[in-house]
């Protein structure tokens, strides 16, 4: 019984380890159609940024969640009016830039930081479940993510600025139309979804030793969750996310993490394979 | 009486909730030329799609023959290997490249390697598109374009034309060269063509074609159809 | 008579001798050591410069089969006594399994970004599979897979039949051009004859190649497979050079290493990229060595100005160049022979 709810648990966290890593790539690439190669390291960095107010003497919570996200959204902004903004419709020249972005990001963070790997400390004790000690931060990340993922999805379906927004998907004219500057539309675009990376990357701060190298690991796996989720941004992500967090733990559990990863990666596959249009293609199509 | 070439069998296709071809029945005997005529959304274009196998699988009831081979359910590309040839409603050629290797491409698949080259100077000629040969695609008018597409159509020596809009776009001297082009090609080839132009169509003078709804309104020449009443009310709406 | 697009298929003889002769002499003035791994570089790159350029197929994950060439010498070779079967099995398995992946995606219609997407996972699964396996218990026949710390001191090239006689060095060098620029004129000839026009025309516009008659998904799966066995012969020709294999040839690193070869290079060309891997290799070596400047810093930026200043990389805008430069002759001709026969005309009707 306390077995199930820690399994139960795990799942969810993966779930909203997902859903957070890669709510930002979604956006941009949902609505804009960018590969941003560079979403692993604007997570490193909001990872990196709240360390660096967390051991500056700032509340933690207020740097993962006020701090690093303004902090990514402002290098967000600088990147999309200096490089992106002259490449939208390129999509191999942009993910050129955006590597190269990446690249720089990591070199910089290494002057600046160093090589060895920096943390803070969770901010929420562990608890117990039954015989089994659980960390408590686990928690409040899943809350986050289910949190973040309800406003995203909310202000998309019912607010004025999300109307704007998935007219956008459709393109240039449609923004045009409703009586936008595309160019100010795409570039907001991208800082929201620039900061929301610095919002993955610093709430996941205090969970591992952080390295300039990072960014690698999330880009992958956030690159494969928003691309399998298809058109619908919000519905896209999170249906992705709940099959494979859970497909990932469950496997884990039953075998070894490096079998869950791998199970998740296989899955990736099929699914690409059988929906060429990605799950939302196929399924839930009229959803946001 | 010539067995039919061209033969569908309660042909339906379906998306969703909409029958957008509904069990018709249609048949081509060798060397027609027919028109496929109809408003928009009458299913001409999806009827076409069924026969160039671009449309099948779920979507797909019924049976397509092509003299007497039941292709239903195959791909495309196994279907112009009967020997057909197809001009798709948007243009579809390679703009990257110049005439006369997008005509190259179309020759070497029946002329082989060697023997394609010949091909490509003799459609050049027959088509009066020597002058543009060595242009890229990309770069052409939207009429050169069409031409060269059907260049490519004829390129791989079809004994079946599939047309679709050919005369879309055209100024009315390239439609009059158009007509010129079709009526030869008609002279060694069976052909169906799609399309709006009312001018185009009547000076084709062939055997027309009228769908509506999905399903084939009436069939006859050209004088008969285009003055029947049915016809003019689908198309203008009222009793005219 | 076929124009500039296909025009890619002819050798420039003099310049590859030339570039033979220079490669030849080489050792007489400098070390072979670097040469040799910018040269396997170089091989990895025209791998993807084919598939890529040419077939229009981009692949977030080509360093798979470059990895696979590397494991399967590696394992062979501490199998079988002898190298000559390793290396075969290092071009075969990854061709094999590119094969196999290939049709996969291409039968299913899979392209663009989603078929960037399988790539790259394809890569990952091999990535984490292969960091795994440490322990006695991973191991085909003699082999011990080693799980991140790889496979090391597994018995490089010997000449053919004499597994006593080692390859290495020098000789192992003219090994590597050898099969530098055997790949090349194997890629120069599949481009001149009608499968690469036909991969051409398919990365121009698939679907007209389809009504056309061609049967896509295996022109694709065809080329994708070679693409997988000249890379996997890199990764061969790699794991000799290192000699030791580990799964850092999966890496994303690696991956995204050679596509910047092949697009600052100009996709679209064979030369650019192998320059570029060359270059851009070198570079890499250069700032490795030293930490003053960050070498991510420095790749990153050189990344980030070629894309804005220089859309398509270097070698294209060459070739554009040569084209426009042709054009204008041809017009030159023709107006040469407006005005001839506008002259006879004139002399005709007086």
């Amino acid at each position: 019984m306390d077995y199930a709810a820690i399994v139960v648990l795990e799942i969810l966290y993966m779930i909203a380890f997902l859903a957070l890593i890669s709510a930002g790539l979604a956006i941009v690439f949902g609505m804009m159609r960018v590969i941003n190669l560079a979403h692993g390291e604007f997570v490193m960095v909001g990872g990196y940024a709240t360390i660096a107010a967390a051991k500056a003497g700032i509340n933690v919570y207020f740097a993962m969640l006020v701090i690093s996200p303004i902090v990514v959204g402002v290098i967000g902004l600088i990147v999309e009016r200096v490089i992106v903004r002259f490449l939208y419709g390129r999509m191999i020249d942009i993910m050129l830039a955006t590597w190269g972005l990446g690249l720089l990001l990591t070199g910089i963070v290494t002057l600046i930081f160093g090589n060895t790997p920096v943390s803070v400390a969770t901010p929420i004790p562990g608890y117990q479940v039954g015989h089994y000690q659980m960390g408590g931060y686990n928690l409040f990340v899943i809350a986050v993510a289910v949190v973040l993922m309800c406003s995203m999805w909310f202000a998309l379906r019912y607010t004025r600025v999300g109307l704007v927004a998935r007219g956008a998907m459709q393109g240039r004219e449609v923004i045009s139309a409703l009586g936008y500057n595309p160019s100010t539309i795409y570039m907001l675009t991208f800082t929201v979804g620039a900061a929301l990376s610095g919002l993955a990357g610093g709430v996941m701060a205090p969970l591992t030793g952080l390295l300039p190298s990072i960014g690698g690991a999330y880009i992958a796996k956030a690159f494969i969750t928003v691309i399998t989720g298809g058109a619908a941004v919000i519905a896209g992500t999170v249906t992705t996310a709940v099959v494979f967090g859970a497909v990932d733990q469950i496997v884990s559990f039953a075998s070894t993490p490096v079998l869950g990863e791998i199970a998740m990666l296989v899955l990736a596959l099929v699914l690409l394979r059988l929906m060429p249009q990605g799950v939302t293609g196929q399924f839930f199509r009229n959803s946001t | 009486m010539s067995e039919p070439v061209v033969e569908t069998q309660e042909l339906a296709v379906r998306f969703g909730g909409v029958l957008a071809v509904d069990n018709v029945n249609f048949t081509l005997r060798e060397r027609e030329l027919r028109c496929l005529i109809g408003p928009n959304g009458a299913g001409k274009s999806t009827f076409f799609k069924s026969i160039t196998g671009q449309i099948r699988g779920a979507n797909l009831g019924g049976r397509v023959l092509i003299r007497g081979q039941d292709v239903s359910g195959w791909s495309t590309h196994k279907i112009v290997r009967l020997g057909i040839g197809i001009k798709t409603q948007v243009p579809s050629v390679m703009n990257g490249l110049t005439v006369a290797e997008n005509l190259w491409l179309s020759a070497n698949r029946t002329s082989g390697y060697d023997g394609a080259d010949a091909v490509v100077e003799e459609i050049l000629t027959d088509l009066e598109l020597g002058g543009i040969a060595r242009r890229l695609v990309g770069e052409l008018a939207h009429g050169q374009r069409q031409l060269v597409e059907i260049g490519t159509v004829l390129a791989n020596k079809p004994w079946l034309v599939l047309l679709d809009e050919p005369a879309a776009g055209l100024t009315n001297v390239e439609t009059e060269r158009l007509i010129a082009i079709i009526k030869r090609i008609n002279q060694d080839a069976t052909m169906i063509v799609v399309d709006h132009d009312m001018h185009f169509v009547r000076a084709l003078d062939s055997l027309i074609t009228v769908f509506h709804q999905g399903a084939i309104l009436i069939e006859g020449r050209a004088e008969k159809v285009l003055s029947d009443p049915n016809v003019r009310e689908v198309y203008l709406g009222s009793r005219a | 008579m076929t124009g500039a697009g296909f025009g890619i298929g002819r050798v420039r003889w003099n310049w590859l001798v030339a570039a033979a002769v220079l490669l030849a002499a080489l050792p007489l003035v400098y070390e072979t050591y670097t040469p040799t791994l910018l040269a396997i570089w170089a091989l990895f790159a025209l791998s993807l410069a084919l598939m890529w350029g040419y077939a229009g197929i981009l692949s977030f994950g080509h360093a798979a089969y470059f990895g696979l060439g590397a494991y399967a010498y590696a394992i062979a070779s501490f199998n079988v006594g002898e190298s000559t079967v390793p290396l075969l099995l290092a071009i075969i398995v990854p061709a094999v399994v590119a094969a196999i992946i290939g049709a996969l995606m291409f039968y299913g219609r899979i392209s663009d970004v989603y078929l960037g997407v399988m790539t790259l996972v394809v890569t990952l699964i091999l990535n984490r599979f292969m960091n795994a396996t440490a322990g006695d218990a991973y191991r085909i026949g003699n082999a011990r897979l080693g799980g991140f710390n790889g496979i090391p001191a597994f018995p490089t090239l010997n000449v053919p039949g004499d597994p006593s006689m080692q390859v290495f060095g020098t000789a192992y060098y003219f090994v590597v051009i050898v099969c530098l620029i055997g790949a090349y004129l194997i890629c120069r000839w599949i481009l001149a004859s009608s499968f690469g026009r036909i991969l051409i025309g398919i990365r121009e516009n698939e679907l007209r190649m389809e009504l056309l008659g061609y049967n896509v998904p295996a022109y694709k799966t065809a080329i994708f497979t070679v693409s997988g066995a000249m890379a996997g012969l890199a990764g061969c020709l790699f794991a000799n050079w290192a000699e030791i294999v580990t799964p850092s040839v999966f890496s994303l690193g690696q991956t995204a290493e050679v596509l910047i070869w092949v697009i600052v290079g100009g996709l679209g060309t064979l030369i650019g990229p192998i320059i570029a891997a060359v270059v851009l290799g070198m570079l890499k070596l250069a700032l490795g060595t030293q930490t003053l400047i960050d070498n991510s810093l420095v790749l990153g930026a050189i990344l980030i100005l070629v894309v804005l200043l220089i859309p398509r990389g270097f070698a294209p805008t060459f070739a554009a160049w040569r084209r426009r430069l042709a054009q204008v002759q041809v017009h030159r001709r023709q107006a040469r022979g407006t005005r001839r026969r506008r002259v006879a005309l004139q002399e005709a009707n007086q």
